[in-house]
């Protein structure tokens, strides 16, 4: 299924004030990978993310989404097939209601009353979280503004869901039910975190990325166990394997 | 200084809601048509701002009371004035119902006095001409305290005659301006340093942002655009002030009529029914018998002197106090009976 | 009020409107529209009118009690934002001194009578305001404005007051704590830190707005915030509203207090 393929080809981009935050990214992921995205504060995983969707279009070189490459006439289809849920769930959720949120999505598919309503539905039981349909989100604890956070996304049925920092201020048991949610997500994902034990357990693959390029890209199980490398991009190994 | 429903008659309660809502959706109008989409959300998070920032004290050298920010000014600076109107529509809506800040008749009067005059008024004529486009922060200040004097002072002024035309308080004219309008030129030159402070601020330590926001709000602030919107501005304070004083002096019969030639095409709500019921309310009041405030003659604009009211007498009788206190009581029991009613089918 | 007295304020007010209540549940706009109606009859009755106000306590007080509001609540924020209304009724009394009524021998001024109307229509509507926000969410509200006409790209300025009003006054708030735990006195507090701290305030909402946009990109934003529309008016909603417009005709153009009083005093003559 070829619309489920993400590639980067030499993908470069400068913020309007200088600033280099990808040079030459290149990297190609297939249907129903899933890859993590790991790298040092400011190595640019964020600035990638952006990309996906064409939030951020590259100063130079090309990114495809399954059969269309990004540009500004192919954004909008793209966002249908991408989707993306941002680091804090404060900006991400920014409709009064749940509700309102959740539907924010589908309503601009130019879904029809019946449908959006089941839509909202869905998403909302995907996360476990349908009883809080009707709560402003500042009446929201940080685990459920991320559940709320992922029915958002979900709701537009993407092909494609990318993540960043999807695990930043849960709790332990919330951030166990996120891992087993992205687990159940069949189609392509690409997680950006610091959270290297998710990684492990929900990313086959890993791509570790460093000053705006690719340093390293292969299984999580080799990259995250090469304490090396790990250490050089100011990261260390999982918990999982530390000993003590 | 937020003007209060209690101070309000209906005619200039509804003329300012009338001007604030045509002058409201003039801006929105205007920014459909020009706005690029990133600042639908800024404009909405920087009201949230403004709101936050009026909570936040500090105290005004020399003096040990303290101030806050008004923002009426800082927005139009920010984000031009169609958009920085609806930004401070907004906020002094959510006052009015939060922390009730002077209640929902009177939020036509707020608006219009603490956001059509920095951004319709004073930004164009006065801020805009002074600062030049110079980035100059010595220049700022100065454009800005200006402003914000000016801005206040027709705000404060504006506080003086809605209550006035009001005709509830006793307060004369001179009075009153007296002391609404050097406290408001303290206000106001406080309100310049800490809007120019912000300004200077934000363009030393991010100077793209004011940019990129200059770069995305509408075009089109003009030579021709500002000469319309003056004759705007003026055409609508005169008919505004007309109006009302002219519907205050004649409440029986004049007050609709400020409803129909304010309510046709731009007023979308009227439609929906408020207006109509209104307006049938008010004109079966005009034939009530014990409708009992008719101003003494007709002389226009002169101090009700005379102590000629009848029917006040009736009003305040001990038949009256009695009834009052009666009523008062039941509503009290009602209200206790419900309490309880409700308490007990809960515990 | 201090900041963190403010902001516990709106949160619980806040909080009080997502309750689940019969007054709760009434449609808002037919809140919105019983308020407005009731807002301006009481500003409609002429300045020296205290008797025929008193039944309308009855609308809020019901709103209250079925609604769960706790009136002291309501009370104590009606008493905070008096003193512009008592400020400028308070020069009634001194201004206006002629005798307007003798009652059982005392003598009325008209400035006594015009600023207890200020005071009364002052609680009226004040109380009226404040319970329309404590029975109804405020994203209810916007709904209802929005549907009764009121332009989308105003209503969505609302959405997003709203939605980030709760961030922000927090954000403040850590900001605020911080700089009162270094400032051991007054200077702290002083206008150059204030710039300061709102400059920053500002830096971070301006970046905060780009997150949001994109976020809002993302999901398929084209420059119209779309909104389902809600229920439709149910009969209890039209019940509502026809009781509250008879309640105020009723007692707007019939002197009815003062019937009663003096049946009641016929009745001890």
């Amino acid at each position: 299924m070829s619309h489920h393929i993400v590639d980067f080809k030499n993908v470069s981009f400068r913020y309007p004030d200088g600033t280099e935050a990808l040079r030459g990214i290149n990297f190609r992921i297939t249907h129903g990978e899933s890859v993590g995205v790991v790298g040092a504060n400011g190595a640019g995983k964020s600035t990638l993310l952006q990309h996906m969707n064409g939030c951020l279009m590259p100063t130079s070189g090309t990114v495809t989404i399954g059969d269309l490459t990004l540009t500004g006439k192919t954004r909008r289809e793209i966002r249908k097939k991408v989707g993306i849920v941002f680091q804090n769930p404060d900006d991400q959720l920014f409709m009064p209601t749940v509700f309102d949120d959740v539907a924010f999505g589908p309503l601009n598919l130019g879904m029809d009353e019946e449908s959006v309503r089941e839509r909202v539905r869905k998403a909302l039981s995907m996360v476990h979280s349908l009883d809080l349909r009707d709560k402003p989100p500042h009446h929201l604890s940080s685990g459920q503004k991320s559940a709320v956070a992922i029915a958002s996304v979900m709701a537009m049925e993407p092909d494609i869901l990318a993540m960043d920092e999807p695990a930043a201020n849960l709790d332990p048991k919330s951030r166990r039910s996120l891992i087993t949610l992205l687990k159940s997500f069949r189609h392509s994902k690409i997680i950006a975190s610091h959270d290297l034990d998710l990684i492990l357990d929900v990313c086959q693959r890993c791509i570790v990325i460093r000053d705006g390029t690719v340093v390293a890209d292969g299984p999580s199980a080799e990259i995250l166990t090469n304490r090396t490398l790990l250490e050089e991009n100011n990261l260390e190994l999982p918990l999982s394997f530390q000993r003590r | 200084m937020h003007m209060a429903d209690a101070l309000l008659s209906p005619a200039v309660g509804t003329t300012l809601w009338a001007g604030t809502v045509a002058v409201g959706g003039y801006a929105s109008k205007k920014l459909k048509a020009q706005i690029d989409d990133r600042m639908i959300p800024l404009m909405g998070v920087l009201g949230a701002f403004i709101f936050a920032a009026q909570m936040i004290n500090f105290t005004i050298p020399g003096t040990g009371s303290s101030g806050h920010l008004g923002g009426g000014m800082i927005l139009a600076i920010l984000l031009g004035p169609h958009a920085a109107f609806l930004v401070m529509a907004s906020v002094l809506t959510v006052q009015a119902l939060f922390f009730a800040d002077g209640g929902l008749l009177a939020l036509g009067c707020n608006i219009w006095n603490l956001g059509f005059y920095p951004c319709f008024l004073v930004y164009p004529l006065i801020y805009k001409p002074l600062t030049g486009g110079s980035k100059n922060p010595g220049r700022i200040l100065v454009a800005s305290i200006a402003s914000a004097v000016v801005a206040l002072q027709f705000g404060a002024f504006s506080v003086v005659m809605e209550t006035l035309l009001s005709g509830k308080s006793e307060l004369p004219l001179g009075a009153f301006v007296l002391l609404m309008q050097p406290i408001h030129l303290a206000i106001g030159i406080i309100e310049g340093f800490v809007t120019a402070g912000i300004i200077n601020y934000v363009r030393g330590a991010r100077p793209e942002i004011l940019d990129s926001i200059a770069a995305s709000r509408p075009l089109g602030a003009g030579i021709s655009l500002k000469k319309v919107m003056m004759t705007f501005a003026v055409l609508a304070a005169i008919t505004g002030g007309a109006l009302s004083w002219f519907a205050s002096t004649h409440p029986d019969g004049l007050e609709w009529s400020v409803e129909k030639i304010y309510g046709r095409g731009e007023l979308p709500e009227q439609k929906h029914g408020i207006a109509p019921v209104l307006k049938d309310l008010q004109e079966k009041t005009a034939f009530l018998p014990d409708y009992n405030f008719k101003p003494a003659g007709n002389e226009p604009k002169k101090k009700e002197a005379v102590p000629v009211w009848p029917g006040i007498e009736a009003g305040t009788s001990l038949a009256g106090i009695t009834g009052a206190a009666i009523v008062l009581g039941i509503i009290v029991l009602i209200g206790m009976g419900i309490r309880s009613f409700r308490g007990r089918g809960k515990g | 009020m201090t900041f963190d007295e403010k902001y516990f304020d709106i949160g619980r007010l806040d909080r009080l409107s997502y309750r689940d209540t019969c007054v709760h549940n009434l449609d808002p706009r037919a809140k919105v529209i019983a308020t407005m109606l009731f807002l301006i009859t009481v500003i409609s009755f002429p300045k020296y009118e205290v008797v025929a106000l008193a039944p309308f306590f009855l609308f809020p007080v019901l709103l209250m009690t079925i609604g769960e509001i706790p009136v002291r609540f309501i009370l104590k924020k009606v008493i905070v934002v008096s003193p512009f209304a008592i400020f400028i009724g308070i020069f009634n009394p001194l201004l206006d001194t002629g005798t307007v009524a003798v009652i059982s021998g005392v003598p009325v001024s008209g400035g006594w009578l015009s600023f207890l109307s200020i005071i009364l229509k002052f609680t009226l509507t004040i109380s009226a305001a404040l319970l329309l926000i404590a029975t109804t969410s405020f994203p209810g509200v916007c709904h209802a404005l929005r549907r009764l006409g009121f332009p989308p790209l105003f209503v969505s300025q609302l959405f997003f007051l709203y939605r980030y009003l709760f961030v922000l006054m927090e954000e403040a708030m850590r900001m605020i704590r911080a700089r009162d735990m270094r400032s051991f006195g007054t200077p702290g507090a002083g206008i150059k830190v204030f710039v300061r701290l709102i400059g920053i305030l500002f830096l971070r909402t301006v970046d905060r707005a780009e997150r949001i946009y994109y976020a809002m990109l993302s999901r398929g934003f084209q420059g119209d915030i779309p909104s389902l529309k809600r229920s439709r008016m149910a009969a209890a909603d039209l019940a509502f509203m026809a009781a509250t417009i008879s309640f105020l005709g009723v007692f707007r153009f019939f002197r009815i207090t003062e019937g009663i009083g003096r049946v009641v005093q016929g009745l001890f003559a």
